[in-house]
């Protein structure tokens, strides 16, 4: 313990760098994995025509394709991990995820609706946004006393958690009623939605943009997180403006989540576990937690998602039936073994 | 010098006035003990005092500056809380929850220093947790829990300690321990320590001085001497109170009920 200020330090530069690691190995495969094989030896070749942005040999062509694919669910997995461990320090719960105050399910009510009035793809995404982003206005609007803390020292987090709760319920009946009035020739696809698919999802900047914004805020304020998660309200008393700090993760959580469904459908699982395995391999200590659950969700998307596509080939399978299916065993486990 | 003062402070919950018209003021070197019945407003007198709560009226200062006036990392290197109870939701280790504690310190560094290291370790060795340092916080027993607590409240290097019943969970020997290290903190360091308790034996021993809360709004401050009176006491407390000599030292022991 006595020599323990460098050793944080590098331990931290350790884990990120080898979550680093393992995120570019599988991006890697990722590229090399489908229908075709993409030998090891032919990806150089085939990154440096991509990067040229002249892919004209097989590989090239595959790459372009799968590395877009991956890229959207790196983003996707990215953001929903930090969304979820930015609620679960505002919340102090290790069980809330980013879809626990309902942000998803709004977005899930908007993209519906556009779904079932064959909506064009654009239109899907706007609206899907636009639900996201009415919810969680509503949810700040109600919550917004609790959010600024001070005299109710525990009641704040509990009174904003059953308040998302609640309008996540009412959002839920909204989609049984849309689900059970819908043409059976749209069911398919708004099925596929609330799952959570990553197939034809466009590479866009802004989800990625969102991410760095939301990870460059998330690291600055770090520290402040671990106060907050250690001393509630109290931490007002270290300094920390917790009022400002709630409502800056609330609002870029929302934010995360609102980009992550948005361009992929209400994906469950990884904002729950990735932080929460994060917390179990690393510690609670934000300032590695932080990059460390980005890194963690983004690859832990981008494997799951070269299985769905792969598994059951030609045949696709929506990113969300799987993530739960690998992603359990390997929690399960890991919880088990640590407890013993 | 006057470490804190209230200006006519009155602290209400909902239709009840608990405090009215509080002028009090504590000097560096004192150790102030708040007694008074439950639900007499003593833990909201002291978030008051804390800046984590807003009075009905009045206003509080330290070192002659309103507490709003203060920017809150600063104020954070001049008072140090401890709370009633608290509730670990995460995993962390003794030292982490210590070296928090820091925070004020370091606040344009994203890790600790190693004078964090050392005054967090300085400060669990004398509260006699340092081989818990590595330990969960959620596995740790009440009384340990409490005393890593107050380590972090050390370790913070404050001017004013403000303590929510520190006293809380503690075996009777790290209850005289802990609370004879605070009184050496005023004795020696200068600093001004406020804090809550029931144990009218323990507050005898070792506060220089002593406030009174009713819980209808009345008050009374003043020295040791003057305010741990048998009668007095009894007053604000609800129930007869007798005192023995015994060894130089004043013994309150409550007087037996009427059956």
């Amino acid at each position: 313990m006595q020599a323990s200020v460098p050793p944080m330090r590098q331990r931290a530069t350790l884990i990120v760098g080898a979550m680093l690691a393992v995120s570019i190995a599988i991006l890697l495969f990722a590229g090399m994995t489908g229908s075709i094989r993409v030998p090891l030896a032919d990806m150089p070749d085939a990154l440096r025509q991509l990067l040229l942005g002249r892919p004209e040999s097989l590989a090239a062509s595959l790459l372009e394709l799968r590395a877009s694919r991956a890229l959207v669910a790196f983003a996707t997995g990215g953001a929903l991990a930090l969304a979820g461990l930015m609620m679960q320090a505002l919340l102090r719960n290790p069980l809330a995820d980013p879809y626990v105050l309902g942000v998803s399910s709004g977005a899930s009510v908007g993209a519906l609706l556009a779904l079932m009035l064959m909506a064009s793809t654009l239109v899907i995404d706007a609206a899907a946004l636009c639900g996201a982003v009415g919810v969680a206005m509503l949810l700040y609007l109600l919550a917004r006393r609790d959010l600024r803390g001070g005299q109710a020292a525990e009641g704040g987090a509990s009174m904003l958690l059953l308040t998302g709760v609640i309008v996540s319920a009412l959002c839920a009946s909204m989609i049984t009623l849309m689900l059970s009035i819908a043409p059976e020739g749209r069911l398919r696809s708004m099925i596929f939605w609330l799952i959570g698919d990553l197939a034809g999802a466009p590479l866009r900047l802004a989800p990625w943009l969102v991410l760095a914004g939301a990870l460059l805020y998330a690291m600055r304020n770090a520290r402040a997180m671990n106060m907050v998660a250690l001393h509630a309200e109290n931490a007002v008393t270290l300094g920390v403006r917790v009022g400002a700090l709630r409502k800056g993760l609330f609002f870029v959580s929302a934010l995360l989540t609102a980009s992550a469904v948005t361009s992929a459908g209400s994906i469950g699982f990884v904002g729950l576990i990735v932080p929460h395995a994060c917390r179990f391999a690393f510690g609670p200590d934000h300032r590695v937690l932080v990059p460390a659950s980005v890194l963690a969700g983004g690859a832990f998307l981008v494997l799951c998602d070269t299985l769905a596509r792969t598994i059951v080939a030609p045949q696709q399978l929506p990113v969300g039936a799987i993530t739960a299916m690998i992603g359990a065993p390997v929690f399960l486990y890991q919880l088990h073994r640590l407890r013993k | 010098m006057t470490t804190i003062a209230t200006h006519d402070l009155s602290l209400s919950i909902g239709p009840r006035t608990l405090v009215q018209g509080l002028n009090w003021r504590a000097q560096a070197g004192e150790c102030w003990s708040i007694i008074g019945r439950n639900g007499a407003g003593k833990s909201t007198l002291l978030r008051t005092l804390a800046g984590l709560q807003q009075p009905a009226a009045g206003a509080v200062e330290i070192r002659g500056r309103a507490l709003r006036d203060w920017p809150l990392t600063e104020l954070a290197r001049e008072r140090a809380f401890l709370a009633q109870s608290r509730h670990d939701a995460f995993a962390y280790s003794v030292i982490e929850s210590v070296l928090s504690a820091r925070h004020p310190y370091h606040a344009n560094r994203y890790w600790e220093g190693s004078d964090d290291h050392q005054a967090a370790l300085a400060a669990l060795a004398s509260m006699e947790v340092a081989d818990l340092a590595a330990r969960d916080v959620r596995t740790l027993s009440g009384g340990e829990r409490q005393r890593v607590a107050i380590a972090a409240l050390l370790a913070q290097q404050t001017p004013l300690l403000l303590l929510d019943e520190p006293a809380n969970a503690l075996d009777l020997a790290h209850q005289v321990s802990v609370m004879g290290l605070l009184a050496r903190l005023c004795r020696e360091q200068g600093k001004t320590v406020v804090m809550i308790g029931h144990d009218l034996n323990l507050a005898a021993r070792i506060s220089t001085h002593v406030l009174l809360l009713m819980g209808d709004g009345r008050w009374q401050a003043g020295s040791n001497q003057q305010t741990m009176q048998p009668s007095l006491l009894g007053d604000y407390l609800g129930h007869p109170i007798d005192m023995i000599e015994h060894a130089g030292h004043r013994i309150f022991i409550p007087k037996e009920c009427p059956a």
